[in-house]
């Protein structure tokens, strides 16, 4: 236990912390605007790393995977919140999307009952779809669907629901296996200072958590968007009141949200490796940034990414037996003593 | 129907799964027996969602303890394989009221997204013990119950066994329907609709969730007693996040404020779990599929599908064309 032990530690849990604070500060903003706790946002933070996977596999670039692969996880989060999240609008759409759903599912069940019928051909799993889902489609457009946008519980349940519907996607597309994103050869080296070894990969990762803050704190403070998203967290109704179009700002927030969780998928992917279940287990992480730094609040993002970061590299380097109680159990007694969080505000 | 009427039918239901069972396949009793520990839990989620109006993240917490104890007692010392399973389990669910009533301290104060999050917390720290304590908990492996319990009755026979979980399945499903019949439960009843009125009616409200929240916390222990003998294995996949998630889904699913819906709700997403994941490998999308749709389409879950059939016919014999009306109609309480 020496001053390279500490450093190195410490060092580790920075970097550790510069991740958790993509994933966090969208999860923790799209809580502060629309209240709703995403469950879904692990798979955000999945799908970022193996789309990035993919684009590397087809296109060799390290450097183009992550603004494809955010964008990518952006356009599905902005389609989550429009089509589920709330119950206006988007009806036909949305009826159209369940429809395929039940289509395909149909057609899978039907493969699996009698397969000699399909005989796995495109062509008749296809038609069983198409014919199901325009079933599925009328009969849907005669239920209207219960109003969900006051409703904690519904709203959390639906996110687990799209959660696992995600992780299911991703074992079919991309396999089981634990996949590794290799990031360019300069990345990959160690930079010496005073005798200890700091991998480059790390310092490019702190660099990149902060100069992202350092846009989202630009965009958040001195941008109208940014203005009227704080306006939403601090009490959205007052915010309609005084013509602020929060329907615009939730779907930005949630944009913004599956952005840089995609982006952190990307980043975290070359250290943490890409495999099924890394969803389920960033998530509660993501949690406890949100919880220790306040809802909604992008500067105790930060700083609830850096306790959480820190904490769980000494927690698991000096006492391995509780290191995950010594992560949560803080967690506990700040949403106990102030629930909004230690920077949330009332 | 009527309240006898019901009970009668719910008797009569249970008496035709105690017949039908035990002759049926070792896979259907095991699945089954499974399916009965998970109702145990979704009916103590139940109380609190249903009657109270706490929507708990954490219960696998309570599972947890009570799986765990029961798993360390018969692995290290060879403790409640005799007479003394029932000691274990009075001890289950002690230690779940006991860690309820601690976790309660915490997460009582908090309401709605809050009371979420707190007892997600809560819950995610019992997990990480278990992930961790190697010592304790045999870490990530988890902890082999080889034996199941013998006293006179040999519970390593699985109609045997089938039979003892669904006593405590009856029992448990009869002491919680008295309790929420009782005075007691109709004040929870009261705080779920209005707490504040029931401040000022002079109920001491955080007493009456805290209560809840213990009672909930033994059933709890209870059920993970018995999956401890069921399931054979405890490891921290048992106090993950998504079994607290799948129990109040069970919840939902069968119609939050009605025990027998939990029972029905587990049957439900263990018949998906466990035996559909045997048949296809897309077993995951009728789960995630069957949450969406019992979401958007059917809050008051299946127990309430007959009112929710009814809604939707009134709104289109009365008006077909406009679906607003629909709307405005199915948003307003039933």
């Amino acid at each position: 236990m020496n001053t390279q032990f500490w450093v190195i530690q410490a060092f580790n849990g920075v970097s550790y912390g510069a991740l958790l604070f993509l994933v966090g500060s969208g999860l923790s903003l799209i809580f502060g605007v629309m209240r709703i706790v995403n469950l879904s946002h692990g798979a955000y933070f999945l799908w970022g790393g193996y789309i990035a996977l993919s684009v590397i596999a087809a296109t060799g670039s390290w450097a183009l995977s992550i603004p494809v692969a955010a964008l990518a996880v952006a356009l599905i989060g902005i389609a989550m919140e429009r089509l589920f999240l709330r119950s206006e609008g988007f009806e036909y759409l949305r009826n159209g999307v369940i429809g395929l759903g039940l289509g395909v599912m149909v057609a899978l069940a039907v493969t699996a009952a009698w397969p000699h019928f399909i005989g796995g051909g495109w062509a008749q799993f296809g038609a069983v779809t198409v014919v199901a889902a325009i079933a599925a489609y009328f009969a849907l457009s005669r239920i209207s669907l219960v109003p969900i946008d006051n409703d904690v519980l519904r709203q959390v349940l639906l996110t687990v629901g799209f959660a696992f519907l995600f992780q299911q996607g991703a074992l079919d597309i991309w396999g089981g296996n634990n996949m590794d994103i290799t990031p360019p050869a300069v990345l990959s080296r160690s930079v010496v200072i005073g005798g200890i070894y700091f991998p480059a990969y790390r310092i490019f990762m702190i660099a990149l958590a902060v100069a992202i803050g350092a846009v989202l704190w630009l965009v958040m403070e001195r941008t109208r968007m940014g203005a009227a998203v704080r306006a939403t967290v601090d009490d959205a109704q007052m915010a309609r009141g005084v013509g602020i179009d929060t329907n615009r700002v939730s779907m930005f927030v949630f944009a913004l949200g599956a952005f840089l969780a995609a982006i952190g998928g990307v980043t975290g992917g070359a250290f943490l490796g890409i495999y099924p279940g890394l969803d389920f287990e960033m998530l509660p992480l993501a949690f406890a940034v949100v919880i220790i730094g306040g809802m909604g609040s992008l500067g105790g993002a930060a700083i609830g990414a850096l306790a959480v970061g820190l904490a769980d590299n000494f927690g698991k380097a000096l006492f391995p037996e509780v290191s995950y109680f010594t992560l949560y159990a803080p967690m506990v007694l700040i949403l106990a003593i102030k629930p909004t969080g230690l920077f949330g505000r009332e | 129907m009527t309240q006898t009427m019901k009970i009668v039918s719910v008797a009569a239901v249970l008496v035709v799964l105690a017949v039908i069972v035990p002759h049926s396949s070792s896979f259907v009793v095991l699945l089954t027996t499974r399916a009965m520990c998970f109702a145990i839990l979704a009916m103590s989620v139940d109380l609190l969602l249903g009657f109270t109006g706490l929507s708990s993240m954490g219960q696998a917490a309570y599972f947890g303890v009570g799986a765990y104890l029961t798993a360390i007692l018969a692995a290290k010392f060879h403790f409640g394989l005799g007479w003394d399973f029932w000691l274990v389990v009075l001890m289950g669910m002690a230690i779940g009221a006991a860690l309820a009533a601690l976790f309660g301290l915490f997460a009582i104060r908090a309401s709605g997204v809050y009371f979420l999050m707190i007892t997600l917390a809560l819950g995610q720290c019992v997990w990480g013990l278990a992930y961790r304590w190697n010592s304790l908990t045999g870490g990530d492996n988890g902890i082999n119950v080889t034996n199941r319990p013998n006293f006179g009755l040999d519970l390593t026979n699985e109609r045997t066994f089938f039979f003892l979980v669904f006593a405590f399945f009856a029992a448990s499903l009869i002491l919680l329907y008295i309790l929420v019949r009782s005075p007691f439960g109709r004040s929870l009843e009261g705080i779920r609709e209005r707490e504040l009125r029931m401040q000022i009616l002079g109920y001491n409200t955080w007493l009456h969730k805290y209560i809840a929240f213990i009672i909930a916390g033994a059933f709890g222990g209870l059920a993970g007693v018995l999956w401890a003998h069921t399931n054979g294995l405890i490891s921290p996949e048992t106090v993950v996040l998504t079994t607290s998630v799948d129990s109040l889904l069970m919840v939902v699913l069968g119609g939050a404020g009605t025990l027998v819906g939990a029972a029905i709700g587990s049957g439900i997403v263990f018949a998906l779990r466990e035996y559909l994941s045997t048949l296809v490998p897309w077993w995951q999308y009728a789960l995630g599929g069957v949450y969406v749709l019992t979401i958007l389409y059917l809050p008051t879950g299946l127990m309430g599908f007959p009112a929710r059939l009814r809604q939707i016919r009134g709104a289109s014999t009365k008006n077909p064309s406009k679906s607003g009306d629909a709307k405005k109609l199915a948003s307003a309480p039933s």
